[in-house]
């Protein structure tokens, strides 16, 4: 056991140091700072998918032949851990990392060849239609409905919390093509264009005051069958392929530059004649969840390495999004007791970082309890925490 | 990066896995229990004849070259069996002290015997005042002409009833707290003046209290550096909290997986527990509690006898506080699936809680981890 890096390794941390050194702009950094949301808005995140691109790196799994980096999972480990240190923004998955992999898998030759350049170019903007009002953790009993019609589709039915729709121009759906058997037998997954006449877009504003998710709805809307990937029924496998892409990852950096913020806040934070970072009980609130961050840095080193070895990764890969989703909740809960009386503090301005001034001189309070509001979702999405919880209780239950 | 074991680390793996299974059953170790000591003799012979003793040593002092990471991998199987032999005091504390401490003549004559099972030691490094805190010392060492003299009392000292030898932390100088001033001496167990008030420990170990009054010993009792060794004995107890932390880990994995086992047997409305969510969810929370722990016991083992006093301290510390919460949260979750029958003294279950809950309250309860953790100054 060690948790050196490899002579090639420490090459490659070198280049993710300089790339960002001369990539990652004040602006881009404040941007990321001053986002209250999951995802960073459209005109930074095609900035730095951009600038990603330029450089190989837009799709760091995909296979080379497609454009993508090829990186090793260590590779991986080291470009999240850089790039969260620097306060760089992460990428917006549902193009790179969620429909990318499912055409690369399952879809035709023609697909790939045209599908894959336009998401490295970001001429493409994908969203994602998997939950419906009826259909949330129980995700096989969706009803919107795919029926033939000659060479087409006529898609009937509504998507909902489907993330930055109001910016995409595509969306990946999963279909009920038939009621016949089991309810994941029906399932088909259909790529379908967001100008496409019949559909509608309706904004859901979150607690926060932020618009990033939204209600697609589809009223007799015409899809041509050669935008199925797969074939018709395989969309639970594509699904399950997906979401266990979504489900891995590499997400305790991201928390210790939190657990960084939250000391700097600290010391910032006047409480009498003292700040708040010389009173032990405010140390030891930030301590025991940077305990947590370390455990679980170390948890993802170990599922790394497991799947360097070629292993599968077991129950940990569950326990990895209650993890992280579970500490981003309790740190922006602890930056909200920091804040003190002004965790009441509404700014109704957006986006954050394109406002003139700050009401309250100091910047960060402004987005204290947005983020805090909005992180509520982190144990929701994905495959809620209560579902993941099933899915560990059963392997070790063995049952 | 790589946390997988070498092909001898698996090795040793599986020989104490073994042990454990053939020698080491819960009746098996009510037995061993019950002999004078509260462990057996024969067993420990038989951890040395292993080589278990001579593990964490290096090869110039008879020992195996072994590394904290090796010593992990022993007592994360070891505490699956929940073993009463006193590994800890006399090889991971007072064994590790006598080697990082002491000199030629002195580890031939005190080390030496320990790795073959001939000597029993153990490690009076905290006081009744102190708590937790090494580094709180009352008790006085004065050098009367060649000989030292030494006045106190020490507390809680695990396994100090039955050792051969005493290694007692003394002040040469200086006042309780302050850490400069700190000395090691090495106090055979019949000296003149010592004496030992012997108790148990909720999970089946022997500790004392130990009153120094006026005894004389040698020169060369002294252990390393005089006025400094504070950071002989720190270094010493956060290595042996590391390894501790997976001797947690063990534990627990092992609560989680009986734990499991009577949930898909035990029935209850026509239905075994396993089919209840609640139930489900809880086991899932051992589980994640579990591998939290084993994360940072193995981070701790990483960086046991890392040079940088600093990254030492923040890794074991972070192991101790989450091995204190998480054996906490699976001892009494265990206990509480098992329903009635988990308060029982017939069960081993209720040894695994009681094991938990020792452990936590030695070398640093999570409490004192976190405020050491949280003390260290800010980085980056």
């Amino acid at each position: 056991m060690d948790l050196q890096f490899s002579a090639e390794e420490r090459a490659f941390q070198q280049d993710v140091r300089e790339f960002l050194a001369s990539e990652l702009t004040p602006e881009l950094k404040r941007a990321v700072r001053l986002t209250p949301t999951v995802f960073v808005e459209k005109d930074i995140a095609d900035e730095w998918h951009a600038r990603l691109n330029r450089r190989g790196w837009l799709a760091p799994l995909w296979p080379r032949q497609y454009g993508g980096a090829e990186w090793t999972p260590v590779q991986q480990f080291i470009y999240e851990s850089e790039a969260a240190r620097a306060g760089a923004p992460t990428t917006i998955p549902m193009g790179v990392r969620m429909v990318g992999p499912v055409i690369i898998r399952f879809g035709s030759e023609a697909q790939k060849a045209h599908y894959l350049p336009r998401i490295l170019s970001g001429e493409d903007t994908w969203c994602q239609g998997y939950s419906e009002p009826g259909s949330g953790s129980d995700l096989a009993s969706l009803k919107t409905r795919a029926e033939p019609d000659g060479e087409d589709y006529r898609v009937n039915g509504t998507k909902l919390w489907t993330t930055h729709a109001h910016y995409a121009n595509r969306i990946f759906c999963l279909v009920r093509t038939s009621s016949e058997g089991r309810p994941q037998a029906g399932i088909s997954f259909l790529l379908i264009d967001m100008d496409a006449p019949g559909i509608s877009v309706t904004p859901i504003r979150s607690l926060s005051g932020d618009h990033e998710v939204n209600q697609v709805f589809f009223d007799n809307v015409r899809v041509p069958q050669a935008n199925r990937i797969g074939d018709e029924g395989q969309g639970w496998t594509c699904a399950k392929f997906l979401l266990e892409h979504e489900r891995g990852g590499v997400f305790s950096h991201r928390l210790m530059a939190m657990v960084q913020a939250l000391r700097h806040l600290m010391v910032d934070t006047a409480d009498g004649e003292s700040a708040l970072s010389e009173d032990p009980h405010w140390r030891e609130r930030l301590a025991a969840l940077e305990v947590r961050v370390l455990s679980l840095e170390v948890t993802e080193m170990r599922v790394l390495s497991r799947l360097k070895a070629g292993e599968p990764p077991g129950a940990e890969s569950s326990m990895l999004k209650i993890e992280w989703s579970e500490l981003q909740q309790a740190l922006t809960e602890l930056a909200m007791d920091i804040a003190g009386p002004y965790a009441q503090f509404f700014e109704p301005g957006r986006p954050l970082y394109a406002l003139a001034g700050h009401t309250l001189g100091d910047e960060r309070l402004a987005s204290i309890p947005p983020e805090y509001l909005n992180t509520r979702a982190a144990t929701i999405f994905a495959g809620t925490n209560e579902i993941q919880r099933n899915i560990i209780a059963r392997l070790v239950l063995g049952a | 990066m790589d946390f997988s074991l070498t092909e001898e680390q698996r090795l040793l793996q599986e020989s104490v896995q073994r042990f454990v299974q053939d020698s080491y059953s819960f009746e098996q170790r009510r037995t061993l229990m019950a002999q004078p000591d509260g462990f057996s003799r024969d067993t420990w012979a038989q951890f040395a004849e292993m080589g278990w003793l001579a593990l964490p040593f290096e090869e110039a002092d008879g020992g195996l070259g072994g590394g904290p990471v090796d010593t992990l991998v022993m007592l994360e199987a070891l505490g699956e069996g929940l073993v009463v032999e006193p590994l800890m005091a006399t090889v991971l504390l007072a064994g590790r002290a006598l080697a990082c401490g002491g000199d030629e003549a002195q580890k031939a004559r005190w080390l030496a015997p320990v790795l073959e099972g001939r000597l029993l030691a153990a490690l009076a490094a905290y006081e009744r005042r102190g708590r937790h805190t090494p580094g709180w010392v009352e008790t006085r060492a004065a050098r009367i002409g060649e000989r030292w003299r030494l006045d106190g009392e020490k507390a809680a000292v695990l396994h100090g009833e039955c050792a051969d030898l005493l290694l007692v932390s003394a002040r040469t100088a200086g006042s309780p707290g302050e850490p400069k001033g700190i000395s090691l001496f090495a106090v055979p167990a019949d000296s003149d003046g010592l004496s030992r008030t012997p108790w148990q420990t909720i999970d089946g170990l022997r500790a004392c209290e130990l009153t120094l009054e006026a005894v004389m010993l040698p020169a060369d009792a002294l252990i390393g550096e005089q006025d400094a060794g504070l950071a002989l004995i720190e270094a010493v107890l956060d290595e042996a909290a590391a390894a501790q932390c997976a001797e947690a880990v063990g534990a627990m994995a092992a609560l989680t997986r009986i734990t499991a086992e009577y949930l898909r047997q035990r029935k209850q409305f026509g239905q075994p527990l396993a089919a209840f969510q609640v139930l489900q969810h809880r086991i899932a929370d051992m589980f994640m509690e579990t591998e939290r722990s084993r994360s940072l016991a193995v981070l701790a083992a990483l960086h046991a006898r890392s040079e940088d006093v600093a990254t030492r301290q923040r890794a074991v510390s972070a192991a101790k506080v989450q091995a204190g919460r998480s054996g906490r949260f699976v001892g009494q979750q265990a206990v509480q699936l098992h329903g009635g029958i988990g308060i029982s003294d017939e069960l081993s279950v209720g040894h695994y809680f009681k094991r938990l809950t020792a452990l936590d309250a030695r070398l640093g309860s999570a409490d004192w981890h976190l405020a050491r953790f949280a003390a260290q100054p800010t980085r980056g």
